[in-house]
């Protein structure tokens, strides 16, 4: 391999979810970790399943495999702690993964005008083609969901 | 893998705070926002029934003067299983009045963390943000978060007409700002 090919190679971390398996650039991984316990308290947020506390942070644990896979995980083994940026901020959201965790190295496709917008774009691996999960569709925040809504409205409001 | 930078410690701010159930739930409340506690049978006599159509959770008011509290059953707002609820915090520069389960301590938080910002529905309201007692996590609440204006407005107009106060039955807690 040429060094100019190597450059091109970036670091993204395999994760499973159930039978499939998912990638996040290795950037936004902050730690892999043990499942703990999870304070639940209301809201009405899909999705976020409650808190952990990490490091004297507390950290929104968000099971994203309903999208992803179509059903909810019935067994965690870890949560893989990501860095999520809402505007200028980084908060860190827990996701509940099936499997151990993997690091490799792999050259990021674009993803295409048809791909889901949590498809942040594909690399090649193991002769697998993988999705590089964009997290922030994954895990939207409040400006995300108010301009999701304002753009349903006027949808919803045409016959 | 990289590891977040530390998080910077921050100076020492304490807060009295008052942990309560609502339904078995924990919440926090700072003690310098409940100006009253008062016992729910106390106020059986002093209540009004109210009905505000589609706002079931509250479902009494307590005419104080010209004021009038609205009593928010705590179960209801943050839709949890119906419980009996035993004491009534009288929130201060506020029209609410919140009926909870019952007082589990009060105690001093030293850190309020704002509320994720995964989470991004009503719980933005409700909520001030989330501390970390005994190892242990508890939403602190917004005392203006459980009426909003809009609430406010559909109160006062199913209001029922005024009458004549009768002297408030059994005597509340008072807390000291």
């Amino acid at each position: 391999m040429t060094v100019s090919a190597e450059l091109e190679l970036q670091s993204f971390v395999l994760l499973r979810l159930g039978e499939r398996r998912f990638a996040v650039s290795a950037g936004q991984i902050v730690e892999l970790v043990a499942p703990s316990r999870v304070f639940r308290f209301p809201h009405h947020t899909p999705k976020i399943e409650g808190v952990i506390l990490r490091r004297g942070r507390i950290v929104p644990v968000c099971d994203v495999a309903e999208p992803l896979i179509g059903k909810r995980l019935t067994s965690r083994r870890l949560y893989l702690i990501a860095a999520r940026h809402y505007g200028a901020k980084t908060e860190w959201v827990a996701l509940p993964v099936t499997g151990e965790c993997e690091l490799i190295h792999a050259e990021l496709m674009a993803a295409g005008a048809s791909d889901e917008p949590h498809v942040g774009g594909w690399i090649s691996h193991a002769g697998d083609v993988i999705e590089v999960l964009n997290l922030d569709a994954l895990t939207p925040g409040p400006d995300e969901i108010a301009k999701e809504s304002e753009i349903r409205v006027p949808l919803e409001a045409q016959p | 893998m990289r590891l977040a930078a530390p998080v910077k410690p921050s100076p020492v701010r304490s807060e009295q705070i008052i942990l309560f159930r609502v339904s078995g739930q924990l919440f926090a409340v700072s003690s310098a926002s409940v100006q009253e506690v008062r016992s729910a049978d106390s106020l059986s006599g002093g209540a009004v029934e109210i009905d505000a159509p589609g706002l079931r959770k509250v479902r009494h008011v307590l005419r104080r003067g010209d004021r009038s509290l609205f009593i928010v059953n705590g179960a209801a707002h943050f839709g949890l299983p119906a419980s009996p609820g035993m004491l009534v915090f009288v929130l201060r520069k506020t029209r609410t009045a919140l009926l909870v389960d019952g007082i589990d301590k009060m105690t001093t938080m030293t850190r309020l963390q704002a509320l994720p910002m995964s989470f991004c529905h009503e719980e933005r309201q409700w909520y001030r943000g989330l501390t970390a007692i005994d190892q242990t996590v508890v939403p602190v609440v917004h005392p203006e978060g459980f009426l909003s204006l809009e609430d406010l407005a559909l109160l006062d107009a199913a209001l029922p007409p005024m009458e004549i106060p009768g002297e408030e039955a059994a005597e509340g807690t008072e807390f000291a700002q």
